[in-house]
């Protein structure tokens, strides 16, 4: 017993001949979205954490994060990320007309954007370990020190990758290959600048107002 | 950087000397020799048949999904033994050191094991049955069979599949290590804070438990967003939505829990990694930190992943019961609603795993409300396998045997599993055996299932079937076995016995440990004839060899490729016209057409680089449990280092000619996965980069 009836007329094709592959962009750029979605999980599970130990009493006797955080300081990383992502768009304009000078400008100021940002949170984190508020003196220290630091990491690891994509832009040009890298190095790169959206405004201005 | 170690400490060997191997512990010396004696019956063979060249070329530098599958496979099963064999010690101690007059025999003063040894054992038990048996099982399934359901030539992402392979693996390899370089966790599988900080737990079995998991789900991750992506963007002209076989369905469901869920668990573990290596303070009894945090991000994790195990099983149910019914699903869509209603539902449970937290009755009353909520979506899955059954021609085949096994586990999980849900009750049997009981018929559910889709679709891969006489001994030992055991601790778990004891004080509780352990009798005899299975079959293999549909009522596409199936999968790209798409073409008698002409095909070429970054991922495990700073330094360095260099060389991959495909095609056998002679001329010749 089958629930298949019986095929009226002539049989359909059984064979599919031709190009069924997807287009190999598109592909890596699906595989890389879903790769964000679970670094997003990362961070959500992070701000649960913080959430979790942002609390007075998680302070153990040392200092508050209203005493270790400065929105104004961290003011200039959030404009150091967001003109960096900007570089990194006109970058991607650049791609857009097969531009390679284009391109490259772009990929350097935002790296140079994003080594400004990193230098900004390594003299703050100097400045608070030069205070004793360092991370393992509470769990709110802790926490606020987790969160930054992993969004400081993610940001290391792009800056490796525009470095890493430099010397193959130069040697190769253009093909699939470097495109698809490109493409996806964009979508992290705005991704970094959203997440440290979220880090300045629940950590640096919810803090400061705490 | 922060943190005090007790003991010493050398900036070559890190923590490591030689007091850490325990060379007077005569249990691990016979686990040592019989590891040991294992490994070199499967390594003297491969020198002396000289098949390093063939097993490395062909194996481990593999990007093949049925190969990475298989291997998979074999890893799960290994690890399932060696978690046997853990439970197996657990129920001897217990029904050993019953009552304060039970002898004791080696360091132990009842039973046979110190509480520290008995703690570990317990914790690897739980660590290797779900992180390192189970998962890698279905992971295994999934990458074998959904590319073929689906009609697609391999993974979307072949190297990065090989990647999470390597990784599992060398997680388990941490395991397989802690047990003879230093000890295992002895805080439980679930880790419980703030027992495994730093000052409860000095040595490095947390450290070795911690990155064991660490590293082997990031392997998992990977594979669910290559699984995802394979399913989203690699169907066969024709395979619809509406089409798309069950346990495609299912994998595709919990490869997406498996995204979502394990970041969470890399966030509990590495929070704790903070604690451990930096002296941080997000678990700690005190300095702000909060060990609640660690219990709910864990289980955050730890229930999805739960339904991470168990959709892949309801998956391969949906195949194996309408096969061996001969009558298509009873309500398609009901069963994938179904699939994702329990996937949705799996992010808001959590909680229950500890309502005795105190969290108050509205947070209990949520968990609890939609704990129950999942028995409706799992009822609507076992109607549907019952009205399959109904009225069907069933052959008791042993994967169906497995199956209806499965049903009757499930019955008896899931009912223990809303009464459970009730904080009223769960207040009186929490942290008893009866738990136990209840989340090891679960998960032996999803065992039966392992074992049905291994057997059914065995032959898909390997071109013989596995000998029923035997898989129905095997079936029915196991069987027996596992009704003997957990019927014995649920009542246990109703007279009170707690889980985790290494000494039980109530000799009342004797009689029922002693038929706990003669189901374990009966899980040894089934240990055996699930090996005499294998050796039957291997050696039969001639006389059991198969075409492309060994059951003859198989429904899905994939049983339209041959048996054993060619590294390319498909020879021609199938179009696809209905919904069992086999049994279609069979009710239309065109299920033997073969492809008139041949295209050229693109393949990629296998590659060094995963078992590279693998082998780097353990230096880097190793070097963080034993705090060796420049191994695990150099390990990182190195991984980061072989991501860029590869990513400089590209894979051309290589192009198989019509004519040869033609020529493959028309020789009697097709290539398979384990004949290394007929693999074509592309394959043997390239140089592997």
């Amino acid at each position: 017993m089958d629930a298949h009836a019986k095929h009226e007329g002539p049989l359909p094709p059984m064979w599919h001949y031709g190009e069924t592959e997807h287009d190999p962009i598109s592909t890596k750029t699906l595989g890389f979205w879903l790769y964000m979605l679970s670094d997003a999980l990362i961070f959500a599970g992070l701000f649960a954490a913080y959430g979790v130990l942002a609390q007075p009493m998680d302070a153990a006797g040392g200092p508050t994060i209203a005493q270790i955080v400065h929105p104004i300081a961290a003011f200039w990383q959030t404009l150091a990320v967001l003109s960096s992502v900007l570089a990194y768009s006109l970058a991607t304009v650049a791609l857009k007309t097969g531009n390679r000078g284009g391109v490259l400008l772009g990929i350097i100021a935002a790296i140079v954007l994003g080594v400004v940002f990193i230098g900004l949170e390594f003299s703050d984190f100097a400045t608070l370990f030069s205070i004793g508020a360092t991370p393992d003196r509470s769990g709110l220290l802790s926490a606020f020190y987790i969160i930054v630091a992993t969004h400081g990491l993610h940001m290391m690891f792009g800056i490796l990758w525009m470095l890493v994509l430099i010397p193959q832009i130069i040697r190769s040009g253009f093909n699939t290959a470097i495109v698809a890298r490109l493409l996806n190095l964009r979508l992290f790169w705005q991704f970094q600048a959203s997440v440290w959206v979220c880090v300045y405004v629940f950590v640096y201005l919810r803090g400061a107002i705490q | 950087m922060f943190v005090q170690l007790q003991g010493a400490w050398s900036p070559l060997f890190g923590r490591l000397t030689l007091d850490s191997i325990p060379y007077n512990n005569p249990i691990i010396i016979f686990a040592f020799a019989f590891s040991a004696i294992a490994g070199l019956a499967v390594v003297v063979p491969v020198i002396y048949f000289k098949k390093i060249g063939y097993i490395f070329r062909e194996w481990i530098c593999s990007v093949d999904h049925k190969k990475i599958g298989v291997m998979y496979i074999i890893l799960g099963l290994v690890m399932l033994f060696r978690g046997f064999v853990d439970g197996f010690m657990i129920r001897t101690q217990q029904v050993m050191a019953d009552g304060p007059s039970s002898p004791g025999v080696l360091e132990a003063q009842h039973g046979y094991l110190p509480p520290s040894h008995f703690d570990q054992i317990y914790s690897s038990h739980g660590t290797l049955m779900i992180i390192f048996a189970a998962t890698p099982l279905l992971t295994g399934l999934g990458n074998i069979i959904v590319p073929l359901q689906i009609g697609a030539r391999d993974m979307a992402f072949p190297r990065m599949n090989a990647i999470s392979l390597w990784l599992t693996v060398m997680g388990a390899m941490l395991v397989m290590a802690s047990l003879f370089i230093g000890d295992f966790s002895d805080a439980g599988w679930v880790g419980l804070t703030p027992l495994t900080e730093l000052p409860y737990s000095p040595s490095v079995g947390v450290d070795y438990w911690m990155w064991a998991i660490q590293i082997s789900s990031i392997g998992t991750t990977l594979n669910a967003i290559n699984i995802i992506t394979t399913i989203i963007g690699m169907r066969a002209p024709g395979m619809r939505w509406d089409r798309l076989p069950i346990f495609t369905w299912t994998t595709l469901s919990t490869s997406i829990i498996g995204l979502t869920a394990f970041p969470i668990l890399g966030v509990a573990l590495a929070l704790l990694g903070a604690d451990r290596y930096l002296g941080t303070h997000f678990y700690t009894a005190g300095m702000g930190g909060n060990l609640m945090l660690y219990t709910d991000l864990f289980w955050i994790w730890g229930h999805p992943e739960v339904y991470f195990l168990v959709l892949p099983a309801f998956g391969v149910l949906s195949e194996v019961i309408p096969t061996f019914s001969e009558k298509p699903l009873f309500g398609y869509i009901t069963m994938v609603a179904a699939t994702f209603a329990i996937a949705g539902i799996s992010w808001a449970v959590w909680l229950h795993h500890f309502f005795t937290m105190g969290a108050g009755p509205m947070v209990n009353t949520f968990f609890s409300v939609a704990t129950m909520i999942v028995g409706i979506p799992t009822g609507v899955k076992v109607f549907n396998w019952i009205l399959t059954m109904y009225r069907g021609r069933i052959t008791y085949t042993t994967p169906m045997l497995w199956s209806v096994g499965a049903l009757m586990l499930l019955l008896v999980g899931g009912l223990t599993g809303v009464m459970l849900a009730n904080p009223a009750i769960n207040y009186t049997v929490h942290n008893s055996v009866f738990v136990i009981a209840h989340f090891h018929c679960m998960v032996l559910l999803i065992a039966f299932t392992i074992f049905a889709a291994v057997i059914y679709w065995f032959p898909k891969v390997f071109g013989f079937k596995l000998d029923e006489h035997n898989g129905k001994r095997f079936f029915w030992t196991f069987c027996i076995g596992t009704s003997v055991v957990f019927t014995a601790m649920f009542a246990l778990g109703f007279e009170g016995e707690t889980r985790r004891l290494d000494y039980l004080y109530d000799t009342d509780w004797k009689p029922m440990l002693i038929i706990e352990e003669i189901g374990i009798g009966f899980y040894c005899l089934s240990v055996f004839y699930f090996f005499k299975m294998l050796f039957v079959s291997i050696r039969d293999r001639e006389k059991n060899r198969c075409g492309a549909d060994p059951w003859g009522t198989s429904r899905t596409l994939e049983w339209l490729t041959h048996s054993p199936v060619p590294f390319y999968n498909f020879a021609v790209t199938p179009q696809v016209h209905e919904l069992d798409e086999l049994a279609w073409r069979r009710a239309n008698n065109c299920e033997a057409i073969t492809p008139e002409t041949y295209e050229p095909i693109h393949m990629p070429k296998n590659s060094m680089v995963p078992i590279i970054i693998g082998i780097f991922a353990f230096g880097f495990g190793f070097g963080m449990v034993w705090r060796i700073w420049w191994m695990a330094g150099f390990s990182l360095l190195a991984i980061i280092a072989a991501v860029i260099i590869s990513s400089f060389t590209p894979d051309p991959g290589y192009t198989i000619t019509a004519e040869e495909m033609r020529k493959m095609e028309e020789r009697k056998e097709p290539p398979g996965i384990v004949v290394d002679s007929h693999v074509p001329r592309p394959m043997a010749e390239e140089r592997i980069v």
